[in-house]
């Protein structure tokens, strides 16, 4: 029988160090069989195991189609994600996945693509814009609009001049609080939708990020057209077993390590920013 | 088709039921008093069980008395049910070796130890269907349940003394065994009604070669199961509580449970669907092995919700709203059912006495007006 709590080996390829506590582990599957046998779509996440501390899920960056390392971008916030941003090149990690329902890639061809990630949390989207770019021709126009809270909590400043840079990609930063050197909108990312240049009937929604930032997000896209059905979301809770048996991430009646992370926004909406679920 | 026939097994002829599943390779498990409460242990000889032994439950409250007959099975269910011989209070999944800086990992399945488990209640059996249905049914298959599962024989015994915690009727388990079971048995004062529920129970009810059971048996049994119907007074408003509490979110009755709860997790433990477990990771001191191990968690920790540094159920009253809309609510939207089967332990080992059906009436009674 197929144990889904059995890790396979994984070797760090690489590390990419992001900000003071992002860094980014590229894996490779030490085992040849299940290297080929491994596929995910953007939005789907993996246990990664750090021997002798544990496992911590974190969602899959890499293009599942053009490269065989599975990379990770991680934040050290926890006991198993400082431990992991220790790790060097050619040290072993475990890994199991990939897990839950990944991005609606294959509807999204041909439409707008409107991404909107708020706070530190946007590992789960950078997948879909990494993938979108990688393949900008069948897709149409795509906004970005990430919101923080802080100035200094942007990351990867360089990497939103670079996407920019592509044609019909529109990159809208916004700071609550922001500072002198803080050249974008000050105040909430939901203030620079009006500025996005998408057509609303052809246009598909993806978000990650806090709760209430979701909610008043898909508020104020669907006031400007957008239907509720287009609108999908990462959600995060805690997660140990990623297979829907450990019972930590359900929300409501949904285990959100295999029923989501990915949602219609309609199917969570209900508990979405509602405080204890 | 036919019913099963309804066989007589005296109480004398106890022991040939074990002897004949031993014989059959099964470990039997069974009641035994233990430490003034029925808990389930090794059940080699007939002279172990429970014997003239009752309980006296309320809320927060469970003592053993003395009865005045040779009953075995006239007590309601203790703190222990099925739940730890298939889902394992704890258990290695597997070990992480380290050697010349590679990993390797090795699955550490149970021993496939087949049990025959003596004594279970219907509330049990209904419990089992939902815990299979959680580690069996879903689109991944655990196997660490499964190897379990795969090697257990049951015999029920029909509840003809549900305690005042029980509400079985009302949850529609109990308390006859309906379903679940190989053998199932009525407990009468000489004997036991026995009914195999398929061909492996008709097996070893035939090796036993038991009379046919008596008109007047049967009858004695169906009165005795109506009465264990009438003495429950405890009841759930309805078999579905998903919208009802659902639309109670902000019931100030949540505030006020929490003044009483200890957020302790007795409830948790002892209810027989709760299926929340926590991994962890217990390396060896010399740092070339470390185990990865589950155990049973409780959504009353803090643990619980924990995620990048946040609690997202920081609060006693978050907690117990999400047990009881999980255990009454949600579970219909994951298996079909409520995640409630009526065996009143949750009320019975809470500490402080919190009765989840006094509860539900307060959420939900003001629902209702």
């Amino acid at each position: 029988m197929n144990n889904p709590y059995l890790p396979w080996e994984a070797e760090v390829v690489e590390r990419v160090q992001e900000s003071d506590s992002i860094f980014t582990l590229r894996l490779r599957l030490t085992d040849p069989e299940a290297r080929n046998h491994y596929h995910f779509v953007p939005g789907q996440f993996n246990m990664v195991y750090l021997y002798g501390v544990g496992e911590v899920a974190i969602s899959i960056v890499s293009d599942p189609e053009s490269d065989a390392l599975l990379d990770h971008t991680i934040r050290a916030v926890g006991r198993v994600t400082h431990g992991l941003a220790r790790l060097q090149a050619g040290e072993r990690v475990g890994v199991r996945g990939p897990f839950g329902r990944g991005w609606p890639m294959a509807l999204a061809e041909g439409r707008d693509v409107f991404i909107v990630t708020g706070g530190l949390g946007c590992a789960p989207v950078v997948g879909v814009i990494n993938y979108v770019l990688a393949r900008r021709a069948r897709f149409g126009r795509i906004c970005i609009v990430q919101g923080v809270k802080h100035a200094e909590d942007m990351i990867w400043r360089e990497r939103y001049a670079e996407w920019s840079a592509h044609p019909d990609v529109q990159v809208l930063l916004a700071a609550e609080h922001g500072g002198v050197l803080w050249p974008w909108h000050v105040g909430l990312a939901t203030e620079l939708f009006d500025q996005a240049v998408v057509e609303p009937s052809r246009t598909i929604v993806m978000m990650c990020g806090p709760e209430g930032m979701m909610r008043a997000a898909a508020k104020g896209l669907m006031q400007r057209g957008i239907a509720p059905a287009e609108i999908y979301l990462s959600m995060e809770r805690n997660m140990q077993c990623g297979v829907g048996h450990c019972g930590h991430c359900q929300f409501g009646g949904s285990f959100i390590c295999r029923n989501g992370p990915v949602y219609r926004y309609s199917e969570v909406q209900a508990l979405l920013g509602v405080k204890g679920f | 088709m036919t019913e099963p026939p309804f066989l007589f097994l005296p109480r004398e002829r106890f022991q040939a039921l074990l002897d004949t599943l031993a014989a059959q390779g099964f470990h039997c498990t069974g009641p035994r008093l233990h430490d003034g409460t029925i808990v389930y242990a090794e059940l080699a000889q007939a002279n172990q069980l429970p014997r003239g032994v009752r309980d006296r439950q309320a809320p927060g409250e469970y003592r053993i008395e003395a009865g005045a007959d040779a009953r075995c099975f006239a007590w309601a269910n203790g703190a222990q049910g099925l739940k730890p011989y298939l889902f394992a209070p704890q258990e290695v999944l597997w070990q992480a070796e380290r050697h010349a800086g590679q990993t390797q990992f090795h699955e550490t399945l149970p021993e496939a130890r087949p049990i025959a488990f003596i004594g279970a209640r219907a509330c049990d059996l209904a419990a089992l269907a939902l815990q299979d249905a959680h580690f069996l049914q879903q689109a991944y298959v655990d196997p660490y349940y499964a190897r379990r599962r795969e090697n257990l024989f049951i015999v029920a015994v029909d509840c003809g003394h549900p305690a005042a915690t029980c509400f079985c009727v009302s949850t529609g388990d109990g308390p006859a065994a309906s379903a679940g079971y190989d053998i199932a048995l009525a407990e009468l004062e000489e004997g036991y009604v026995a009914r195999a529920g398929n061909a492996r129970g008709q097996g070893v009810l035939e090796q036993l070669a038991l009379a046919p059971a008596s008109a007047v048996q049967l009858d004695s049994a169906t009165r005795q199961n109506q009465q264990a119907v009438s003495v429950q007074t405890r009841q759930l408003p309805s078999r579905n509580l998903h919208d009802v509490l659902f639309a109670q979110l902000e019931h100030p009755r949540w505030e006020e449970v929490a003044e009483r709860c200890l957020s302790c997790g007795n409830c948790t433990s002892v209810c027989p669907t709760c299926f929340c477990h926590k991994e962890q990771e217990q390396p060896q001191l010399d740092g070339t092995r470390s185990e990865h191990v589950r155990e049973w968690d409780s959504c009353f920790t803090q643990g619980h919700s924990y995620i990048h540094g946040i609690v997202v159920r920081s609060e006693t009253k978050f907690r117990y709203r999400q047990w009881l809309t999980h255990k009454l609510g949600s579970w219909h939207e994951q298996y079909g059912r409520s995640g409630c089967v009526g065996c009143g332990r949750c009320i019975t080992w809470c500490p402080v006495g919190i009765d989840l059906t006094e509860e539900v009436a307060a959420i939900c009674g003001d629902a209702n007006e």
